[in-house]
């Protein structure tokens, strides 16, 4: 798993996280070598198995389509960072 | 009152020999005093748990009272708490006041127990040492040099020195049975499913789970008495007949077969730790208990596979922190992008948007069947060992942890030493199994060592009643750390 400072920037972005220049290359160390750890998964064979992603392979409940919740945005939104007539404020997106 | 369990103290509390005002007094100056050396503690609100004793006051009056009505508990501060500043141990919530509470907060509220207030904790439960919180560490009361152990360092810490008699704290690889471990206390995480998630800051969806502090065994089952359930809000939580954790607690466990994993007993363990361990075993021995070896192949697996599961589920978890609904916003930004980016980057600590990166990357395009779905398949495997192992036996025992508290900055410098930490717990949680640890010696510093005990689907009972036994025969949990006394 060759992990580059260009795949750090890559990841970066898709989450959402600025990193500065001189921050990307201890970042890159150490993710190396928490990649270093990962890569020991390939030393087992899993041909077959059956994915696990919960513990006891429930299916989602599914309830009745009614209205159950109390209207409660005044309550939610005094503590945003900033919000106008029931609506969140945030920076447009400059193309 | 120091050294009162939640029974007997629930008990002074019902007869009023003791009023549950004097009893949150005595804990919340505790708290303030003790409680701010070693920084256990991120909320204090004296005003609010003051209230909440008056009301468990009338309740008591009134005739109304149950086992925790007037009981101090220390929540961990990823719980969230209706009117209560909730950080996750980050700056990104630093200004947070919870407008709702946590399903097992209102568990709490209910039987009557009185907030102490909200413990310190690893940032977004990320650390095995409670050194990531952006309120700074947590100190071990037994040697204040060394690590209380984390992510629920803060509430392993309240029961530790006294600062409460019970607590909560969450548990996604280790996060309450290690800090038990290394602080000296009793710490149980339960089934997969058995607490409901609403509310309680989310990590590692498929991992989290909630569960108790306490001092004994009989004191972690009446608190998670209150804590389990089911709650329709909480779409993992399992539906199931209620069950009094306490019924068990007497039973005889001679004959009962004790699981020894060949793998627990395996290089990287300190010797003191292995030492002591092995003492606590013969002690079962004693005891009537048949000691059974079983073996658990793909335990040296479970680090890999959590360090790529955890991370990936926080990445879409921690996703919501953008700044935009609630706590930490950028200062300065020039367009939404920027807003996003420089509010992560300033709001997260380092060691969160590490996982996040790793997250980010094991699902990202490409890597997905190499990194996550094959991570998901060690799993089946991990799980499939613990099944195989406990139709040989009734619980499994071990270690918590291969080492004792170390010190604050030992691990530091690399992030896979501390992940190393949690060597023997993370499997339990991958499998949804329950686990706990109570205390069972210590190293020939002074510095506790924990017993972790190992259940199968739904054996929080039998979990209990096997540590209740020990703890009738060995006092270990009853040890309190120097200088703690009032």
């Amino acid at each position: 798993m060759a992990f580059s400072i260009d795949d750090v920037a890559r990841i970066a972005h898709l989450a959402r996280i600025e990193i500065e220049p001189r921050d990307s290359e201890r970042m890159l160390a150490q993710l190396t070598g928490i990649f270093g750890l990962i890569e020991q998964m390939q030393s087992v064979d899993t041909a077959g198995v059956e994915p696990m992603a919960h513990a006891r392979d429930v299916t989602l409940r599914l309830r009745d389509d009614r209205v159950t919740e109390p209207d409660q945005r005044a309550a939610f939104q005094s503590i945003a960072p900033q919000v106008e007539a029931g609506l969140y404020l945030v920076p447009k997106v400059i193309e | 009152m120091l050294n009162f369990t939640i029974r007997q103290l629930g008990a002074e509390l019902a007869a009023r020999r003791v009023s549950s005002v004097e009893v949150a007094r005595y804990f919340l100056q505790r708290a303030a005093t003790l409680g701010k050396t070693l920084n256990a503690f991120i909320t204090l609100d004296e005003e609010k748990t003051l209230a909440q004793a008056r009301a468990a006051d009338r309740r008591i009056a009134a005739g109304e009272a149950g086992p925790l009505t007037g009981v101090p508990v220390a929540h961990k501060d990823i719980f969230c708490a209706k009117g209560w500043r909730t950080t996750c141990g980050s700056k990104m919530l630093a200004n947070f006041t919870a407008p709702y509470d946590a399903h097992v907060i209102g568990r709490f509220n209910a039987a009557g127990a009185v907030p102490l207030g909200k413990t310190n904790m690893d940032e977004f439960a990320m650390g095995s040492s409670n050194e990531t919180s952006f309120y700074g560490p947590v100190k071990n009361p037994w040697n204040t040099e060394t690590v209380p152990g984390g992510s629920s360092g803060g509430s392993a810490v309240a029961i530790a020195a006294r600062l409460a008699p019970a607590a909560t704290g969450t548990d996604t690889g280790g996060s309450i049975r290690q800090p038990a471990a290394l602080s000296g206390v009793c710490g149980l995480k339960p089934t997969y499913g058995v607490c409901s998630r609403y509310g309680m800051i989310a990590f590692a969806s498929s991992l989290d789970q909630a569960g108790p502090f306490a001092r004994t065994a009989e004191d972690l089952a009446l608190l998670l008495n209150a804590m389990a359930g089911f709650d329709a809000r909480d779409s993992t939580s399992l539906e199931r007949p209620p069950e009094d954790y306490t019924r068990d607690l007497a039973r005889s466990i001679k004959g009962l077969r004790v699981g020894l994993p060949r793998e627990f007993f395996a290089a990287g363990i300190a010797p003191d730790v292995a030492r002591t361990i092995e003492r606590a075993i013969a002690e079962f021995r004693k005891l009537g208990c048949e000691p059974v070896e079983v073996s658990l192949p793909n335990m040296k697996l479970s680090v890999p596979v959590y360090y790529v599961l955890a991370p990936a589920e926080a990445s879409s978890n921690l996703s919501r922190f953008d700044g935009v609904r609630y706590g930490y916003r950028a200062p300065e930004y020039t367009d939404l992008l920027d807003m996003y980016k420089k509010t992560r980057a300033q709001g997260f600590g380092a060691e969160v948007k590490r996982r996040i990166l790793i997250g980010t990357y094991v699902l990202s395009h490409g890597y997905y069947d190499a990194y996550y779905l094959k991570a998901q398949k060690l799993r089946r495997l991990i799980a499939n060992d613990f099944i195989a192992a406990f139709r040989e036996c009734d619980v499994i025992l071990g270690p918590t942890s291969p080492t004792t508290a170390f010190k604050i900055g030992e691990k530091a410098a690399d992030p896979v030493q501390m992940y190393l930490s949690d060597i023997y717990t993370i499997a339990v949680n991958l499998a949804g199994l329950p686990g706990m640890s109570i205390p069972c010696g210590f190293d020939s510093g002074g510095l506790p060592v924990g017993l972790q005990i190992i259940g199968d689907y739904f054996g929080e009972a039998k979990m209990l009643n096997v540590a209740h036994q020990y703890q009738q025969a060995a006092d270990w949990h009853m040890r309190m750390p120097p200088g703690v006394e009032e």
